[in-house]
């Protein structure tokens, strides 16, 4: 920071200018690390303490009045129950899903739009809607268009499409298209995260995009490279970071996402996923200890694929 | 063969696939949004008989769901304009309070050299990226013991919580663009640290702090999780999106609904659409790199 500084001033310098930065980076980040401390790691430290214990919802006025037992009957219980594995199961399909599309979705639209035209920038803010909008909004609109009885989609089906009879989407766990069976009510809820999120992965690629320099495409043009070359073989490559980064965010904010979900089909048609699960043990069935259970559960999933991709990183930042 | 083509110019085949994409993504993108416009300007009669018809004709033009959603249920309505006050004074609360945190986190991270900042940074992004959903069953048993759920107090802080990590990376980037120059000529003028902040760098760094203000807004004015949590006993207390959500139970037509969901976001689309620039520059700019 201070290479913009001529010498001399850094010389004349009064001496306590690191002692002064010291303390006001400390008195600047006091209300931060505040609020951190009381909304994030306090409760960190109190969801382990649950999950090791048996309390539930009515116990709560009596809390820190008596001493905890600690127990393992809420792991049991939960890697005991079939329920739990399923949820697991598809939360991981359902991540896995929305990602791909998502980032995939949001790199096409990046490459389709990156050559300027008119009507460019009006284009980008009308694909950024669904991001921008509220989700309830969006949940109810989804509703509407899906209906069984006054659905748009149904309705078109019924009409020109010949189906014998309505598709109801959001509780439907399998559907047979053309004898094979399909999640259908999964889908439609990855198709909605999709919707949801594919524009925030489109202006992040976009934004990385404007760094890639033309002159080497230009120069591969000239040597003879068509335009699928110059796409897989140069451009892409430069975005292979951001897309990993995405890719790794994406899945970590799919994996706990609740509202979309509960709000679409309330984890009806085989839509359960974890989050559902830690809100049904929670609310529920007020049994706080097993929630928590649930929760860290979810966790110790994340840092594993955590893990996982800081090891491949730094891989492969050994092998280049 | 055209000679003055440049080498990156696309085939014709190219353009046209092209043009047929950005067009198909158009009518995804928007289409639903349109639709769910409308349908929240017809009767719901009209809605049920002929699913298929979805522009309205002129004689049928009904805006009679927007006033329906938002009346008090006193006036024959449900009561969506108590709501939308209550996301009000919850966003704006959120607003000032996860703004003045993180102006002053956000100054320290990307100016001052102090020890234990690169600590400070890790937790701050680590918090950022852990589940919200686990740290949920905590806080909700923690506020209950305070007594803070079924208020709205409750809400503020865990909205300011998860708003203040994404509001410091926002600003931070704001901050590192403006030169260094001016501060140290303050500095050296004699101003103090305050003084400095409020008359030097705030004026010139406002753009990006309004354009973090309207993103920390949007996401309290959208959130539901919490809110479902927190409120849900209370009806007076309700947010607009909990209310929304809860009315589908209540066998409102669904024209009201579509209504109201419309009339929840018109100012977040209009915010986004003032401020998109700086908020796309906010949010992307690390991506860059």
């Amino acid at each position: 920071m201070t290479t913009a500084a001529p010498r001399g001033l850094r010389r004349g310098r009064p001496p306590g200018r690191s002692r002064r930065d010291d303390r006001n980076g400390l008195l600047l980040t006091a209300p931060t690390l505040l609020v951190v401390l009381i909304a994030s790691i306090i409760p960190l430290v109190l969801v382990v303490v649950f999950a090791f214990s048996e309390i539930r919802l009515v116990d709560i006025p009596r809390l820190g009045t008596e001493p905890i037992e600690w127990t393992l009957d809420n792991f049991r219980r939960a890697l005991g129950n079939p329920s739990f594995w399923q949820a697991l199961g598809t939360t991981l399909l359902y991540a896995t899903l929305a990602m791909i599309g998502s980032v995939g979705v949001g790199l096409v639209l990046a490459l389709a739009l990156r050559r300027p035209f008119r009507g460019r920038g009006v284009v980008r803010a009308l694909l950024l809607v669904p991001y921008v909008l509220p989700v309830i909004a969006a949940v109810t609109i989804w509703q509407t268009m899906l209906n069984p009885q006054y659905g748009i989609v149904n309705a078109v089906g019924r009409e020109f499409l010949g189906w014998p009879s309505a598709v109801g989407f959001l509780n439907t766990t399998t559907a047979e298209v053309w004898g094979i069976p399909i999640p259908l009510s999964l889908l439609v809820v990855v198709c909605f995260e999709i919707w949801t999120s594919a524009p925030l992965s489109f202006l992040f690629i976009t934004a990385r995009l404007q760094g890639v320099a033309p002159s080497i495409e230009e120069a591969a043009a000239l040597d003879g490279a068509n335009s699928r070359q110059i796409t897989t073989r140069i451009v892409l490559p430069q975005l292979k970071g951001v897309i990993l980064l995405l890719c790794l965010l994406r899945f970590i904010w799919t994996f706990q996402s609740f509202s979309e979900i509960y709000l679409l089909t309330e984890g009806a048609g085989g839509t359960q996923v974890m989050a559902l699960k830690v809100y049904t043990e929670l609310v529920t069935r007020a049994d706080i200890g097993s929630a928590a259970a649930y929760g860290l559960l979810m966790s110790v999933v994340l840092v594993a694929l955590l893990v996982v991709y800081i090891v491949l990183a730094r891989r492969k930042v050994d092998v280049e | 063969m055209n000679r003055r083509r440049s080498p990156l110019a696309p085939s014709r085949a190219a353009s046209a696939g092209r043009a047929v994409l950005i067009a198909v993504a158009l009518i995804l993108a928007i289409g639903p949004v349109l639709y769910g416009v409308l349908l929240s300007l017809r009767p719901y009669s009209a809605v049920v008989q002929n699913p298929l018809d979805v522009i309205p004709s002129w004689e049928e033009l009904d805006f009679s769901g927007f006033t329906t959603a938002m009346l008090d249920e006193a006036d024959g309505g449900f009561g969506l304009g108590r709501f939308v006050l209550n996301s009000l004074l919850i966003a704006l609360g959120t607003v000032v309070l996860s703004v003045v945190v993180s102006i002053l986190g956000a100054y320290a991270a990307a100016r001052l050299r102090y020890r234990g900042r690169g600590a400070v940074n890790a937790i701050i992004l680590g918090v950022y990226l852990f589940p919200g959903i686990v740290l949920s069953v905590p806080l909700f048993v923690l506020l209950a013991r305070a007594g803070l759920t079924g208020s709205l107090l409750g809400l503020y802080f865990v909205y300011v919580a998860t708003t203040v990590p994404v509001a410091i990376y926002m600003m931070r980037n704001y901050f590192l663009a403006l030169p260094e120059s001016i501060e140290e000529a303050a500095i050296i003028d004699g101003a103090s640290l305050p003084r400095m902040l409020r008359s030097v760098v705030l004026p010139i760094a406002l753009p990006g702090v309004v354009a973090t203000a309207i993103y920390v807004f949007m996401i309290a004015w959208n959130e539901y999780f919490y809110a479902l949590l927190f409120l849900v006993q209370d009806r007076t207390l309700w947010t607009a999106p909990l209310g929304i959500s809860q009315l589908t139970d209540f066998n409102v037509p669904v024209t009201v609904l579509l209504a109201g969901s419309i009339a929840v976001t018109l100012p977040v689309v209009v915010l986004f659409f003032l401020a998109q620039r700086y908020l796309v520059d906010g949010l992307t700019s690390g991506a860059e790199k």
